[in-house]
């Protein structure tokens, strides 16, 4: 059976270039970048070409740039490494990295967000407290594509004299990000987003933020995150922030037709389907849709069957999955979360899979509508 | 037969798991699903370290994935949480406090497997389920209706807890195990390779840790802030003597003998529970026993409804040897009336009674 992969959130694959770049790495490089010998000096030299990668993809400069082990590690860091025992503002429609690790900080305000998915910098405002450390809000979300007006709030924790972070798991690589115009003190990204392997991110950290390390040990990445580095990993993510750097513009707008395309033709084709966060800026490869009267897992196990990989709400730790807690955020009824599903597209599909997907969806979709007796 | 794609419920189990492997090795198309119905996360204090460990455990979804990937299968997890809640869990705890028997499987056989179950394989396009059940079911073309027998396996037999398969439902089951040995199920696992294959048998009610009813109500009744007291109430005989106090009816159950906490010269057991006025009636064994009773929310499997009274064997609780009666209908046809040729020991109410006539289900209902 041909399969078709629409879940580029989820992941991505490594792209040939990237493996090119890792292998050796792997293989001949294979020095500790901490040691003093040549050995040493060959991977470091490795991992300081990637550190100015990732930063020339942010607008950064090397030193502000902490590798991790991806997005979760990132986000804990910004978020525990500022604000341990302080107050954390944050959004309703965060990633678990955040949403759950600002929980285990000392308090945390979680702000809500519009329709759309769009959190009112006002609201950020109004949640500022004698106590705040930090300021959290994902630059864009991870189930609806929809953007936050950073520059705004950034503005706002810095007239509070609050650092600013953002989690940018989800807007690296799928759109023009610059630290330095947007305003933020710290900002994570996950390599395996775009096409960069799994266990590999970044956490950038503006120059002068004070950010007490989370894991102790040795002095690696500026006593910033003690571990030996992960130097292949850091060559992949690198790699990768080159390829954007060169081919972005022309890849966002390959997938805005793609995900363009599809919605039109759903729309024209499925009665009663909708776009949530429809009319908000959004990035151009993500797409979260609902066709009234469906379960959404039907739809996905269904489609799955036929070969096409998509996504409904998140997987809870036995794979099953759970209501989508951002898109009852932004007002949906538990049966309205249940019936959307998430399509992600990317570099690899084409125009005439859409079309494959969307005869897929009409299909499924007829006949999910035909065994449900709430649907008439 | 049937060519159509068959999902697999599969619980983690070794007898789920040979289905999937029995199926497969037939060359069917089968996907394998498992059901999510209640969260682990949820009453912590119930958490238990013993070999079947809790419904819907991560060690249990493991193994069924496991399985599936040992087989090369389609497998997926589904959520039926709320369902399970709504379905099972509440009227489990309803009947309880209300002073009657629950069975918790029967529910959810009726609302979750043979219900959402069929529905979510329907949907993702599997005309049938087949599920590990020990029951056998055949098509009868004289009489045009589906039939359901007891297992070939008699101790493990479950067709007592099946008495609410709908003909429909019964159309679109497979229950591959029904005419096999449990011992032979065991050989067939090692056989398929199938990597649980010495798993112990699960026992207790999957949701319920260790089979402790009243523990399970009172930690949901703590996670809902609903105060466990209000069950608290007084032991009294028959003739309305008060003897004692007790800690809750949903801690009783018809036909109790232990943790009465009150000396007598003779055994004394349960009698009844009066959830209104929360009094526990206790007496001497005697007092259990019963020759009559209504069955309600009858549904016939093997008969269509009959008009005349029928003869046949029932069963009024899963452990109980069949005893023979007679079964009259009334003019509700979802209600009979049973009249034991001998009477019967604890006949409970919000029990299953489950009319037999030799091997053939003929059908059952809840015992009022």
């Amino acid at each position: 059976m041909e399969r078709y992969y629409f879940d580029h959130n989820a992941t991505t694959p490594v792209s040939p270039e990237v493996l090119e770049a890792m292998l050796p790495a792997m293989t001949e490089v294979y020095g500790n970048a901490s040691s003093i010998h040549h050995f040493g000096q060959a991977a470091r030299q490795k991992l300081d070409h990637a550190r100015r990668q990732v930063a020339l993809l942010l607008g950064a400069t090397p030193e502000e740039i902490v590798i991790t082990s991806g997005g979760t590690e990132a986000d804990n860091l910004a978020l525990f490494g500022m604000a341990r025992h302080g107050h954390a503002i944050t959004t309703t429609i965060e990633h678990p990295a955040v949403l759950v690790a600002s929980g285990q900080l000392g308090s945390v305000t979680k702000v809500p967000v519009d329709s759309r998915g769009i959190v009112d910098p006002d609201s950020i405002r109004r949640a500022l407290r004698s106590d705040t450390k930090i300021i959290s809000v994902m630059h864009a979300n991870n189930e609806l594509g929809v953007i936050q007006p950073l520059e705004e709030i950034a503005k706002i924790a810095a007239e509070a004299g609050v650092a600013m972070h953002s989690d940018g798991v989800q807007a690296t690589g799928k759109m023009a990000v610059d630290v330095k115009r947007l305003g933020v003190d710290l900002y994570s990204l996950s390599g395996h987003k775009f096409y960069a392997p799994k266990g590999v991110g970044a956490l950038y950290v503006r120059k002068g933020t004070k950010l007490a390390p989370v894991m102790y040990g040795g002095h690696h990445e500026r006593d910033r995150r003690a571990g030996t580095e992960n130097v292949a990993g850091a060559v992949g993510l690198g790699r990768a922030a080159q390829w954007i750097i060169e081919n972005g513009p022309k890849e966002w707008a390959h997938e805005g037709a793609l995900r363009d395309r599809l919605e039109k033709s759903v729309l024209d084709r499925i009665p009663d389907s909708h776009v949530n966060g429809a009319g908000a800026p959004r990035v151009p490869n993500t797409s979260s849709m609902r066709f009234d009267g469906i379960d959404s897992d039907a739809l996905l196990i269904a489609l799955d069957l036929k070969g096409f990989a998509v996504s409904s709400g998140s997987a809870c730790s036995s794979g099953a999955t759970e209501p989508s807690h951002v898109l009852l955020a932004i007002g949906l009824t538990n049966e309205q979360s249940r019936s959307s599903v998430r399509f992600s597209v990317g570099r690899s599909n084409t125009a005439h899979q859409v079309d494959l997907l969307t005869d897929a969806l009409v299909e499924c979709v007829a006949h999910l509508r035909k065994l449900a007796p709430a649907y008439a | 037969m049937h060519d159509g794609t068959i999902a697999v419920a599969m619980s983690g189990g070794v007898d789920s798991s040979v289905v999937a492997g029995l199926l497969h090795r037939d060359g069917r198309r089968v996907i394998g699903l498992t059901m999510q119905l209640w969260n682990q996360r949820r009453l912590p204090e119930l958490a238990t370290s013993g070999p079947t460990g809790r419904c819907c455990s991560l060690d249990d979804v493991y193994d069924a994935r496991y399985v599936a990937q040992h087989l090369g299968i389609p497998y997926y997890v589904v959520n039926f949480e709320d369902r399970f809640e709504q379905q099972v869990v509440k009227p489990f705890i309803d009947e309880y406090l209300a002073g009657r028997t629950p069975i918790p499987c029967t529910l959810c056989n009726n609302f979750i497997k043979f219900d959402q179950f069929l529905d979510m394989a329907a949907s993702v396009g599997a005309e049938r389920i087949a599920t590990g059940h020990y029951a056998q079911i055949s098509w009868n073309p004289d009489s045009g209706r589906w039939e359901m027998r007891r297992s070939a396996d008699r101790a493990k037999d479950q067709t007592y807890f099946l008495f609410g398969l709908t003909q429909d439902q019964l159309s679109r089951t497979l229950f591959p195990l029904g005419g096999f040995e449990k011992s032979l199920v065991r050989e067939l696992a090692r056989e398929l390779n199938i990597p649980t294959a010495e798993k112990p048998d699960s026992q207790e009610i999957c949701f319920v840790p260790n089979g402790d009813y009243a523990a399970f109500i009172d930690a949901y009744f703590r996670e809902q802030g609903i105060s466990a007291e209000e069950t608290r109430g007084e032991l009294v005989t028959a003739d309305g003597r008060v003897v004692g106090e007790h800690s809750g009816v949903h801690h009783f159950t018809v036909g109790q003998r232990r943790g009465l906490g009150v000396a007598a010269g003779e055994p004394l057991y349960v009698i009844a529970t009066e959830p209104i006025s929360k009094r526990v009636v206790i007496g001497r064994n005697d007092a259990l026993l019963r020759s009559t009773m209504s069955v309600k929310d009858v549904n016939w499997i093997s008969i269509g409804p009959p008009d005349e009274p029928v003869r046949a064997e029932i069963k009024i609780r899963n452990k109980h040897a069949a005893a023979p009666a007679t079964i009259t209908p009334t003019s509700d046809p979802a209600r009979v009336e049973v009249r034991f040729d001998e009477p019967q020991r604890a006949v409970t109410p919000g029990q299953g009674a489950v009319f037999y006539s030799g091997e053939l289900v003929l059908g059952g209902g809840w015992i009022e």
